[in-house]
């Protein structure tokens, strides 16, 4: 595998490509985003004011409680969503939101996926083989 | 994921279109997680406020809901987290036609799939605590942790449509904590104080949480004096698990599956220590103000022990700011039976049933009530509200009685 493939442990989804938005951060559906306007809202999140519509979002981890299980499917259900989620680590309620919202995702990773993607990279999702490729 | 023949028929179709999506998610999450197969569940509890729902998710359910009658009823009992609303007091809180609409489609969306609207994230205290080695499908952080961890029984976070599922099929993916090997300790804290408020305990509960840091952590604590009792462990727990995302902890000596250390931990264990400067530290940050706009206890939801604490610290006093204790419906009806209602009420205070604050619109009913410094004994709601605009502030009960009264904490 070349330093532009990365494998992860588990995956789930379809294959998609698309410009990558990346933080070494974590992620709640509930209490990090502005899920009308589509942007990272709380202040002291790396990607405050950035939207994250379909971007493929490479981040940290997941935290928050039970909702973000709810709020992928009703972001998906006004269009405005991320492409993927790629995550160094999840915990059960993202994996199940992004089941229910038809958004794929990789985590587990033996590199920092966060420091591994150059932000804004073009990169492609494959939930198939377990690969997140830089492609350019 | 190994299938029987029973989930092979419901994948497919043989009992219905609504089993057989429940199943499907299911397999998604579980392969996801490498689960190798299903593993029965006795009960599942959903989280479902129609704020996280929105439009979208309530017309989900309702679809679900429109099946044929015999093939969308749950299989185990299926029972709810707090709603949205206490429909009573909703002018009070100020929330608006279209929340309660939203909300009452859900629940008629609920009703009609076999969903028992207990309304409560105090299931263990007031419906039926699980029992050591039972697999259920829960889905309230703070549920999730305290059956875990002071029951012995084993779930994941299963957020609201995973709970559902589980409900629908009767299974969950054996994954996470199902697992024996999962819930070996991943680190051990010392901890040199023991809390005696409930804010201390949930501040302890954070501060262990911040530690463990992730879902996967299994803290081992040692150095707790005296037995905790349910409400100290609820507030402990459910600061844990939302400072940290935790779904398991073992106090040794104390909790069922950690009689020694050596239960539960294995040697080379990172080792963190936590004073009484560390806890104190966590309530300091939260203590930014002295006026005081609103005082709310729920988060979790107040057990009748709580509301008789409440109750006897309210009497004679007269609040110059509103008061609001948040219970289930199940406690309420005892608390308004006993009179604690009444003493608090009287008081100036309010009591909300089936409802949690912060599942409830929290943001715009803070903008309808000019709500913004909010005094609570909930270390676990002062990490949430936070995220909605509110300066939240962290005391006992006994200072945020006494700034109900006097508009500030002493």
């Amino acid at each position: 595998m070349n330093k532009g493939k990365f494998l992860a442990r588990h995956a789930m989804g379809r294959i998609v490509r698309g410009t990558a938005l990346v933080a070494r951060d974590g992620f709640s559906a509930r209490y990090d985003l502005d899920r009308i306007a589509g942007v990272f809202s709380r202040p002291t999140h790396k990607l405050a004011g950035q939207s994250y519509v379909d971007k493929i979002l490479v981040l940290d981890t997941a935290k928050g409680g039970v909702a973000s299980a709810w709020m992928l499917h009703e972001m998906r259900s006004r269009g405005a969503v991320p492409l993927a989620l790629v995550f160094n680590s999840v915990n059960p309620i993202l994996a199940q939101g992004a089941a229910l919202a038809d958004v794929p995702m990789l985590a587990g990773f033996d590199d920092d996926i966060t420091t591994a993607v150059p932000n804004g990279a073009e990169v492609e999702v494959n939930p198939e083989t377990g690969i997140l490729e830089v492609i350019d | 994921m190994n299938l029987t023949e029973e989930e092979h028929d419901i994948c497919a179709g043989k009992f219905g279109s609504v089993p057989q999506r429940a199943l499907k998610h299911q397999i998604a999450v579980g392969t996801f997680f490498g689960a190798r197969d299903f593993v029965p569940v006795t009960q599942a509890h959903i989280m479902a406020d129609t704020e996280s729902l929105g439009e979208a998710g309530v017309q989900w359910l309702e679809e679900l809901a429109a099946t044929t009658e015999g093939q969308r009823r749950v299989r185990i009992p299926t029972i709810t987290d707090p709603r949205g609303t206490d429909f009573a007091k909703a002018k009070f809180l100020g929330q608006t036609s279209k929340m309660l609409s939203l909300e009452q489609r859900a629940i008629d969306a609920f009703v009609k799939l076999g969903v028992v609207m207990t309304n409560t994230c105090i299931n263990y205290q007031t419906i039926q605590a699980p029992t050591r080695n039972e697999h259920v499908a829960y889905g309230d952080t703070g549920v999730v942790i305290y059956s875990n961890s002071v029951c012995g029984a084993r779930s994941n976070f299963e957020g609201g449509p995973s709970a559902l599922a589980a409900g629908l099929t009767g299974r969950t993916p054996r994954y996470g904590f199902h697992l024996s090997e999962q819930r070996r300790a991943t680190l051990y804290v010392r901890v040199e104080f023991t809390p005696e408020s409930l804010n201390e305990w949930g501040a302890l509960g954070g501060t262990v949480g911040r530690i463990a840091g992730n879902y996967w952590q299994v803290p081992v604590i040692e150095g707790i004096e005296g037995t905790p009792g349910s409400d100290q462990l609820k507030h402990f727990g459910a600061a844990m698990a939302s400072f940290g995302s935790v779904a398991l902890f073992h106090l040794v000596g104390l909790t069922p599956e950690a009689s020694r250390l050596t239960d539960v931990a294995g040697p080379g264990l990172p080792t963190f220590r936590v004073t009484s400067a560390d806890v104190q530290a966590l309530q300091d940050s939260y203590r930014t103000d002295d006026r005081v706009d609103v005082v709310v206890f729920s988060a979790p939801q107040l057990s009748l022990y709580e509301l008789r604490s409440l109750a006897e610290l309210c009497k004679g006093r007269q609040f110059s700011v509103p008061l609001l204790a948040v219970t289930s419906p199940q406690v309420k009806s005892d608390a308004d039976r006993l009179g604690y209602t009444k003493d608090i009420e009287d008081a100036g205070g309010t009591v909300l049933s089936g409802m949690c604050f912060y599942q409830s619109y929290a943001r715009e009913i803070a903008e309808a009530n000019g709500w913004t410094r909010l005094a609570t004994n909930s270390a676990k709601m002062v990490n949430i509200l936070g995220g909605y605009g509110y300066r939240p502030l962290l005391a006992s009960m006994e200072a945020c009685v006494h700034a109900a009264e006097s508009g500030r904490l002493a």
